[in-house]
């Protein structure tokens, strides 16, 4: 057996509660994505993803991975179909309902991190709570506890700028775990970091999805997608190719 | 070529940006031509008028009834160039409508056939045309205008209609018609203009009139140009201080958009590096990118300039008393060229970075951590209670020190001139009103209709207060070549609201005050005594304020022969309960005349200078509310990665609004708090000036305008003003879509 097929059966014991899960976190529905009327980056893509579960999208590039998590996210609306998470119609929002919603609902770690360099780790991690208007007591103490908890509590006050890329990305992941979102989104989460820290950040998915968060990630890299993952989606050129 | 085009064209992709410096150089281009033509307006605007006009160095007027028109023609011999004879007259018109009666202008009526025909005196038609047949008349603008249309009621019952405004700079009419029309009004002269080789001196001039003879009524243009002087000084240091703050916010909106489109550009100058752009290249292509939007700025902001400037130099050219200048071509290309070479002397040195710096390094630009600039401001900002959104916009400008100090300037400036905008407007009202004070501070006015002294009559008139006499005089003093203008008083004038200046109110014969002109001419100071004939030593006891130029003398009726005032009007004060009306119908049935006392409201000067005010004080604020968008337009292109990420874990369009207005607030802030007290300063130093221009002294009431609120308030103008500014790029943020602005480098 392969590591990764053993990493993947791992994974499947530990999702073991999601494969059991019967209520539908997020439902896409004939979703196309058109850019300036050119040719379709989804095209009448259909995928239904459980609570708790942990989904990893897979697929070339352009294959339409970033634009289905992004319609996921609000970041973006179908040119058609609907997008459903957590029962609301998130092709339907506007730009300031879709905001409110991701402050409730998403996480979101990307690639290249996205951390606000003139910030310090704390700050980055407080955002989406002090954007969200959360008392500052209580933030700040959930703040400290994600930053112990992902072992980088000893960069609190440092700017991202110093820090490796595994660490930064655990300031992301603190980031967007911040506000308790149910839904984590994660876009290539290991695509900009060296092996070791790859495999760190896949370690914390791992244990975040043992927690019972629900994941969604996108990635290229097979033995991420087959250590953390319940379910793994192929998209080629818009459509699922394979499950 | 093609590498340096490729750079460019990232300007036409920025369409917005690329708009906004357009019309950011294309505003402070416009405040360049209209502040240069402002300058050159103010600089001897009679010498310049007067140029323009070959004006007449002797006006001479013969007495028709003692000189033929050959005996007039003949004397142009004596000068270098002349024109003439014309047939002059004078009348008294009234404008057809107004209540029957005397008191209709007199006007001095010329016979020309044409404004501008003659070698001298080319006269300047400000509206309509020039008088062509019989019944037409052409006036001269002057603080009391007639407009075009009116029809002039004459003497003998004739009429004149008015079919349009001119302007003679040597003053050589009042009113001009056709030649035959002058006959026929009943000719009394012959008016005969000369300019001289000679005509800088008194001593030349007066030799000039000599030659003339003892027939000849002359005028001579070291007179006119005496007057012009004392109106033109009271307002070059207003229109000076405008045009310069003009040319220095002109100057730093455009070499921060300049500095800014460079800077923007650096991230494609990596890539054209990487792929072969030589640093010669990358200089050439950073000018080219500066200097093509800042060009169409230029041209499109002379083409408004020199639309803005006509009715600008009509207002100034109204208010010096001269003709309008015409659009100087010499302005329109001092502000393109000015503009040209700010543009590259602040494009260079960015442009010297971006060919200097690494390719990895250029490459980086937007993916590099930042430089760590205002991290301190960032830490603190996020440790206040404010919202977050508000925290994160006051922190931001601190990461560039430089921009946030263009923005800084630009508010400070614009808040500057709208401080001493206002500053001058209140300070115009307060002089009117002070000059005015003694004619309103009494409830009802009192006038002589006849030889009777109303004394009795007043003050036996129930409901009568405090009151007063007051006669006007010529009082002989010596040193002085004419007879000083006085003012006699009888009774208590003390509560007449005069302001005074220095010392007091006279309270007893032997005392007098006299204004600052009087004080100048003698050489006099408070204390000293001033003899002349007709009247005893005066005591000078105080200095008064009376908005005058000329010498004026106050004192009491017993300082003087009695006589010497023919006729009293008297102020009343009303004791409390009284009413005006009833005091006044009881006053009328005793066959006295008497009206309520009240200001005449805004003389034509102020409401001249008001609009001129407020027409460069927006221009000015509009220059630098737009020289703020553009760079909080810089700014939130600069971090708009930033703003998606802020988007992304849930900000709102709303939030991002505020948070992109909030990054103005502290410049706005700091703007204000420097702009206000230079504006403050500004108005401190031209108000006297002005006034000193028209040889009189200011009391301090009407310098000092500025109450704290008033301060307060414009302090938070500055901000106000950079908020509008943040206004529209706030929108564009807020519009940003999340996706769209996560994948911008």
């Amino acid at each position: 057996m392969t590591p990764a097929a053993k990493g993947a059966l791992a994974a499947d014991a530990r999702c073991g509660r999601a494969s059991l899960a019967s209520l539908t976190m997020i439902d896409v529905a004939d979703v196309s994505r058109r850019y300036d009327g050119g040719q379709a980056a989804l095209d009448h893509l259909s995928l239904h993803v459980a609570e708790g579960e942990c989904l990893a999208l897979l697929g070339p590039s352009g294959s339409g991975k970033s634009t289905l998590l992004n319609l996921i996210a609000g970041l973006d609306r179908p040119t058609e179909g609907t997008v459903t998470v957590g029962g609301t119609r998130v092709d339907r929002l506007s730009e300031a309902a879709a905001a409110r919603y991701r402050r409730a609902t998403i996480g979101l770690v990307f690639q290249f991190f996205n951390l606000i360099d003139d910030l310090t780790v704390t700050d980055n991690v407080l955002l989406p709570a002090q954007i969200a208007g959360r008392p500052a007591t209580q933030s700040r103490r959930r703040a400290a506890e994600l930053l112990e908890t992902l072992g980088i509590d000893r960069h609190a006050g440092a700017y991202p700028g110093r820090l490796s890329g595994g660490e930064r990305q655990r300031v992301a992941v603190a980031r967007a775990l911040m506000n308790r979102p149910p839904l984590l989104l994660a876009d290539e989460p290991t695509g900009a970091l060296d092996t070791a820290s790859g495999a760190e950040v896949r370690k914390l998915l791992v244990d975040l999805h043992a927690d019972g968060q629900t994941i969604v990630l996108v990635t290229h890299d097979e033995v991420l997608a087959a250590t953390v993952a319940t379910r793994t989606v192929r998209l080629v050129d818009g459509q699922v190719a394979g499950a | 070529m093609s590498a340096i085009r490729t750079v460019v064209r990232g300007a036409q992709r920025r369409r917005v940006s690329t708009i906004v410096i357009i019309m950011a150089t294309a505003m402070a281009v416009t405040a360049t031509v209209l502040a240069g033509l402002l300058l050159a307006a103010s600089s001897a605007p009679f010498a310049n008028a007067f140029a323009q006009q070959h004006g007449a160095h002797l006006t001479a007027i013969f007495d028709a009834a003692k000189t033929t028109k050959d005996q007039a023609a003949a004397t142009a011999g004596q000068a270098e160039q002349t024109a003439g004879p014309y047939p002059v007259t004078t009348v008294t018109a009234t404008p057809q409508g107004a209540p029957p009666g005397p008191g209709g202008p007199q006007l001095k009526v010329v016979g020309r056939a044409d404004p501008g025909g003659d070698a001298i005196d080319k006269v300047t038609l400000l509206a309509g045309r020039w008088a062509r047949a019989a019944g037409e008349i052409v006036v001269a603008r002057g603080d009391v205008r007639i407009p075009t249309g009116i029809v002039l009621r004459l003497e003998d019952g004739s009429t004149l209609t008015v079919v349009g405004e001119a302007r003679s700079i040597s003053q050589t009419a009042q009113a001009w018609v056709t030649p035959d029309q002058a006959v026929a009004l009943g000719q009394t002269g012959w008016q005969m203009l000369y300019r001289y080789a000679d005509a800088s001196s008194e001593t030349a001039m007066t030799a000039h009139e000599a030659a003339l003879g003892a027939g000849a009524q002359t005028q001579s243009w070291l007179d006119v140009r005496n007057d012009a002087a004392h109106r033109t000084q009271l307002f070059v240091p207003l229109l000076s201080a405008f045009g310069l703050i003009g040319l220095a916010l002109a100057a730093l909106v455009i070499g921060n958009v300049t500095a800014g489109t460079v800077a923007s550009a650096t991230r494609r100058i990596g890539v054209m590096k990487a792929l072969g752009l030589t640093p010669a290249q990358v200089v050439r292509a950073c000018l080219v990118q500066a200097l093509i939007p800042g060009l169409i700025g230029a041209v499109l902001g002379i083409v408004a300039g020199d639309l803005l400037a006509i009715p600008l130099t009509a207002d100034v050219a109204d208010l010096f008393g001269t003709v309008p200048m015409s659009v100087t071509p010499w302005v329109d290309a001092a502000a393109i060229v000015a503009a040209i070479l700010l543009i590259a002397a602040t494009a260079a040195p960015a442009a010297w970075r971006a060919a200097r710096l690494r390719t990895v390094d250029a490459l980086a630009v937007g993916r590099a951590p930042h430089s760590g600039r205002g991290r301190v401001a960032a830490r603190l900002a996020a440790r206040t209670r404010l919202p977050r959104p508000v925290s994160l916009g006051l922190a931001q400008p601190f990461t560039r020190p430089a921009r946030l100090l263009a923005i800084l300037l630009t508010v400070g400036l614009g808040t500057a001139a709208a401080t001493f905008a206002i500053g001058l407007a209140s300070s115009l009202r307060e002089i009117q009103a002070a000059a005015e004070k003694p004619d309103t501070s009494a409830d009802v006015l009192v006038m002589p209709m006849d030889d009777r002294d109303l004394r009795p009559i007043v003050a036996a008139t129930p409901g009568t207060g405090r009151y007063y006499g007051r006669g006007p005089a010529d009082i002989a003093v010596d040193g002085l070549r004419e007879p000083a203008r006085g003012t006699i008083t009888s009774g208590d004038a003390r509560w007449a609201g005069y302001e005074m200046l220095d010392g007091q109110w006279y309270t007893g014969p032997g005392e007098a005050v006299v204004n600052t002109a009087f004080l100048t001419a003698t050489g006099k100071k408070i204390g000293d005594t001033v003899t002349g004939a007709g009247h005893e030593p005066l005591t000078l006891v105080g200095e008064v304020f009376d908005g005058s130029a000329n010498n004026h003398l106050y004192t009491d009726q017993a300082s003087v022969p009695a006589g010497v005032v023919r006729g009293f009007e008297w102020y009343v004060e009303l004791t409390p309960g009284t009413g005006r009306d009833t005091y006044i119908a009881a006053l009328r049935s005793q066959n006295v005349a008497a009206e309520a006392t009240g200001s005449e409201g805004l003389d034509g000067t102020l409401i001249l200078l008001d609009s001129l005010t407020a027409l460069l004080t927006a221009l000015l604020v509009s220059v630098a509310a737009l020289g703020v968008l553009n760079a909080v337009v810089l700014d939130s292109r600069d971090r708009v990665h930033d703003i998606g990420v802020h988007k992304s874990v849930g900000m709102t369009p709303r939030q991002t609004a505020v948070m992109v207005i909030a990054s103005v607030g502290v410049p706005g802030l700091l703007g204000g708090v420097l702009g206000v007290p230079a504006g403050y300063l500004l108005h401190r130093w031209a108000v006297p000036a002005m006034a000193h221009g028209a040889g009189i002294r200011l009391p301090q009431s009407t310098i000092e305008v500025y109450g704290a609120i008033l301060l307060a308030a414009l302090t938070l103008a500055g901000l106000v003003l950079a908020a509008g500014g943040a206004l529209l790029p706030a929108g564009w943020a807020a519009r940003t879509r999340t996706a769209v602005a996560l994948r911008t480098e």
